[in-house]
């Protein structure tokens, strides 16, 4: 029964709520974020940064700073913040844990593809790979020649596997193809993600199906803006669109028709969650909807912590903390190259 | 008449938090440094934080605290190296002359440069040293596996063979048999590849390499005899060494991508014996070479190390205090002229002559023109609460403040709790053999103060050094409710005499039925021993107890009250006197006061009555007679008048307080 929650749900995953509740009280708040873009130089960040939750990872590091070392430690810190709530997660808690990170391993599949393709040394690529996406035999991708392969080697072993049984064809790998490849994985991750949530129930699937439907809605947005243009044909694209989420199945519909930005935006438009974003762009202008759609997102991962005693706090923490990597990233890259007016232009408040 | 006794009674230092007093001080820049450094050694000033709106980076001396957090990095960095490098911290402190900040950020960038291009030889000769080692272990055990006819057994027996065949090449693997028997491996293009890889990996390897082959492989594995030593993370990690026999060229390139993904190293092992045996001898022969250039190159770096060893703890405290002084000096405030730091705070009164001969000390030392300015200043906010206490009281202060810590000047309940908390504890412990026990303990703990306050202890340990006075009074304390319960490790003995029970006959056949008679004066002190072991030892032993546990905490209770009634008398609310204390004791005496003197009127008179009775039904019929459960003449009114004096007392403690201070409010 939905609502009664509060009777059961601490025997298993109190412990946790409480550690991630804790974490998230430890996000860098506007006042963090309006002290760091003041700084001028990166020893500044490092030093603002240690008087918050990254101190101990970022307290041995040289005096050179770069910036892919700050992004590397706050990363670092998220992993070990999450393999700590894995490992005491128990079930239904511990599978969520792990769909949290499937998408990175998607991303890690096709960056390791991709450099293969192109050339690159296979433990250049393995270091730039999200350390929350590694598995057992990520390194083996580089054998791989076609898709098939790539599933018969290493993929069926991974969680990954029942999402290839759409897109496994005997062509060989290329850029394209990786792209197609990637969301369709995608999709099928979010809808087996999405069914996972329906099954648990109450408050989780409530609080899930939301944040996923935006995702799933997002992509879809996305998608449409990157295929304008290309040689994706409408049913192609139709057929990377996830079957839930607010734009199913009218909006899919449309936004497969859509030929330039403003038609993606006339369909946009007719859903009211969506209007306020696309009504905060001007007409052509497509950078500042990344930006738009993050704070969007960052609103109503904030919401779920409204509620107790469900799963979604978890999934938000790791969105939250990953977009402020994404700030620290922007932040430091921007004072790096003495570019500070740029500053806000990217970050994303979250308080 | 009163009042004069009782003001002059002698002042109790710990009774109220020490007096203090609002300061000032303006130092000139010159000796800012050292006079926050003397004053931080005289220890009895805090300053207030002037800026506290500022950010961390927009403070003056942000500089200085970035130099002293990178120093303090560099030897956390050498603290790491030395405790992997397994060398002891050195116990003795070395007396050498003080070293100035800059020189100490000197010499530690020259050691850190010196240790990493160290590190950085050594992890290079480590790696050629692995890949020798590993070449060497991958001969030995290959070797098993290239087997001529005449070695078969012995190759039988170290081979751990996984023969893969798929329906239509059966044959072949057969095939594979025979050739390995009959020795001649390299016919038909057959290939190996020999190499080494982690024993963790093995498994998964052997499955990657089945798969992209589709099974046409032949994949041999043996475990090596030595560890490796990784130089990553410089632990011992087990290899094994593994031979894949393979045909085709295809076949190759993917094994070699596989093992390369792997991490696994491949070296080439020769298939002819007398090379085979050639090259062991090399190998051998080199790997002697390197390894005693790597002891070579350890044992110098090691010299470094324990070089710095030496200094690294006066080094940290040095750092740490350095950082300390810069964090007080961002505290303060530049004023107009720019030439002085301005600083507020609070220091209690007997030390501001300290204060002032630190400060004198820092203006001579650092020759400066000017003298510190340094004086009282008004506050509005009341001043923190300040305990002069020594290594005995100390503990017992913490426990009361970790309850909350008192306002200032307000009756420090930590006097009292000096006795009270170790005599409760042993009330409940009561035990004199248990407590010889803690008594030694403790006085283990208090000889070896010196030796053990020096050292860094573990956190269990950490607690019991510091309640080692505590732990001092419990066991005294339990010795003597020990010898009241008469408990010896729980058996009694007749130490004050003898028992004032006996038998009725002398075979005491009725001793568990009819009891025990008494036929002499009380045993003395404490607890009768003939009680142990007697049927109705727990009712009597439970009941003595209860009521001693009830008089005990109707005593504390009356003192909390009687506390709260001085603390009114020295902040001069007679509001709190008038409209609190009154009627608190009213209403505790009246009921638990009563309850207190029901116990000892029935101790004293041995009458029957059931105080439980008694009490219960005050409060559900009053007027009731009172029957078999009177204790002493006018019981019934005097139960009658407390009901109603404790019913008064509830709302003339709860009501007249707040509507009082509410008006005063108001009128302000």
């Amino acid at each position: 029964m939905y609502g009664f929650e509060a009777l059961t749900f601490n025997v298993h995953a109190g412990y946790l709520e409480a550690i991630v509740r804790g974490h998230r009280a430890g996000l860098l708040t506007a006042a963090d974020y309006n002290n760091l873009c003041q700084c001028e130089t990166l020893d500044d960040i490092k030093m603002h940064l240690s008087a918050t939750e990254y101190g101990p990872y970022l307290q041995n590091e040289p005096s050179p700073l770069h910036t892919t070392t700050i992004v590397e430690k706050c990363t670092l810190k998220l992993v070990e913040d999450y393999k700590h709530m894995l490992c005491q997660a128990t079930e239904p808690l511990s599978t969520f844990l792990e769909y949290i990170t499937y998408g990175h391993m998607i991303d890690n599949v096709v960056l390791i593809v991709t450099g293969t393709l192109h050339e690159r040394d296979v433990q250049e690529l393995l270091e730039k790979c999200h350390p929350l996406g590694m598995f057992d035999s990520i390194a083996t991708l580089a054998v791989a020649q076609n898709m098939r392969e790539l599933y018969r080697l290493v993929l069926v072993d991974t969680p990954l596997a029942p999402y290839f049984s759409e897109c496994i064809t005997s062509e060989d790998l290329d850029d394209m193809n990786i792209e197609i490849m990637r969301n369709t994985l995608y999709k099928a991750y979010l809808e087996d993600f999405y069914r996972f949530c329906q099954k648990l129930g109450g408050a989780t699937a409530e609080i899930m199906s939301d944040l996923l439907s935006f995702e799933a809605d997002r992509r879809a947005v996305n998608i449409s803006i990157n295929s304008i243009g290309t040689e994706l044909t409408r049913d192609d694209r139709k057929k990377l669109y996830s079957n839930f989420g607010l734009l199913h199945p009218y909006g899919h519909e449309e936004l497969a028709v859509c030929e330039d930005i403003d038609q993606v935006r006339g369909v946009m438009e007719k859903y009211p969650p969506y209007q306020s974003i696309f009504s905060k762009l001007s007409y052509g202008e497509s950078q500042m909807l990344d930006k738009a759609f993050y704070e969007e997102e960052v609103k109503r991962l904030c919401l779920a912590f409204e509620q107790q005693f469900h799963y979604g706090v978890f999934f938000a923490y790791m969105r939250l903390r990953e977009q402020e990597i994404r700030n620290l990233m922007w932040i430091s890259e921007c004072v790096a190259q003495n570019q500070k007016s740029r500053v806000h232009d990217s970050v994303v408040f979250i308080f | 008449m009163e009042r004069r006794f009782v003001d002059n009674l002698p002042p109790m230092d710990l009774m109220r938090s020490e007096k203090m007093t609002s300061v000032q001080l303006i130092i000139p820049v010159e000796s800012a440094h050292r006079a926050v450094s003397y004053l931080g050694e005289v220890g009895l000033l805090q300053f207030r934080d002037l800026n506290a709106d500022k950010s961390p980076f927009q403070r003056t001396f942000v500089n200085q605290v970035k130099r002293c957090a990178e120093m303090s990095r560099k030897l956390r960095f050498f603290k790491d190296q030395i405790s992997k490098a397994s060398l002891l911290s050195s116990a003795h402190p070395v007396i050498q002359s003080d070293i100035e900040l800059e020189e100490l950020e000197r010499r530690l960038a020259e050691h850190e440069n010196e240790l990493m291009e160290m590190n950085a030889n050594g992890e290079k000769l480590r790696l050629s040293y692995n890949e020798l080692l590993e070449f060497k272990l991958v001969l030995q055990k290959a070797v098993g596996f290239l087997v001529s006819s005449g070695s078969h057994a012995v190759s039988e027996r170290e081979l751990d063979e996984n023969v893969y065949s798929k329906d239509d090449y059966v044959e072949t693997a057969s095939l594979l048999e025979q050739e390995m028997r009959s020795g001649r491996s390299d016919q038909s293009g057959l290939r190996f590849i020999s190499g080494i890889i982690c024993k963790s990996k093995v498994l998964r390897f052997e499955r990657i390499l089945f798969r992209a082959t589709r099974g046409n492989m032949l994949f041999n594995q043996a475990s090596a005899d030595e560890e490796i030593m990784d130089p990553v993370s410089s632990e011992m990690v087990e290899k094994t060494v593994f031979v894949v026999f393979f045909s085709g060229e295809q076949a190759k390139t993917k094994i070699l991508k596989i093992c390369e993904a792997f991490g696994a190293n491949f070296y080439p092992v020769p298939e002819d014996i007398t090379k085979q045996r050639q090259i062991t001898r090399e190998v051998s022969s080199r790997l002697g070479e390197l390894e005693a250039t790597l002891d070579a190159g350890m044992r110098h770096r090691n010299k470094a190390l324990a070089s710095i060893n030496i200094h690294l703890a006066k080094w940290i405290s040095m750092v740490r205090r350095e950082k300390a002084v810069y964090d007080i000096l961002n505290m303060l405030n530049f004023d107009v002229t720019k030439k002085c730091l301005v600083g507020e705070g609070w220091c209690p009164i007997f030390a501001k002559n300290q204060i002032q001969a630190a400060l004198q000390r820092a203006t001579f030392d650092s020759n400066s023109q000017v003298g510190i300015i340094f004086h009282v200043m008004d506050a509005v906010e009341s001043p923190p609460t300040y305990f002069r206490t020594n290594k005995f009281t100390n503990a017992f202060q913490e426990i009361v403040d970790a309850y909350g810590v008192a306002r200032y000047q307000e009756a420090n309940p930590s006097v009292y709790t000096v006795v009270t908390f170790p005599f409760l504890f042993a009330v409940m412990f009561g035990d004199w053999g248990h407590g010889i026990c803690l008594l030694l303990g403790a006085l283990v703990l208090i000889a070896r103060e010196s030796k053990l306050g020096t050292r860094k202890l573990g956190s269990f340990m950490e607690m019991l050094y510091g309640g080692r006075y505590v732990l001092l009074l419990m066991s005294l304390f339990s010795i003597y409710c020990g010898l009241i319960y008469n408990e010896f490790f729980s058996v009694p003995f007749h130490i004050f005499g003898g028992s004032a029970y006996k038998c009725r006959e002398t075979s005491c056949g009725d001793a568990k039925t009819t009891g025990l008679v008494k036929y002499q004066d009380p045993y003395p002190f404490g607890v009768d021993p003939s009680w142990r072991g007697s049927r109705s030892e727990l009712p009597f032993l439970n009941s003595l107890k209860m009521k001693m546990s009830i008089l005990l905490g109707v005593a504390q209770m009356n003192l909390g009250i009687i506390l709260s009634y001085f603390n009114g008398r020295f902040f001069g609310s007679s509001l709190d006197i008038r409209y609190q204390f009154v009627p608190q004791m009213i209403f505790l005496n009246s009921l638990f006061g009563y309850l207190s003197l029901l116990i000892i009127t029935k101790w004293c008179t041995g009458s029957q009555a059931d105080l439980y009775h008694v009490i219960i039904y005050m409060f559900l019929s009053p007027t009731d007679d009172l029957g078999e459960n009177q204790l002493f003449w006018g019981q019934r009114p005097l139960q009658i008048i407390l009901l109603l004096l404790a019913l008064i007392a509830v709302p003339w403690m709860l009501f007249p307080k707040p509507f009082i201070l509410k008006r005063l409010h108001t009128e302000l």
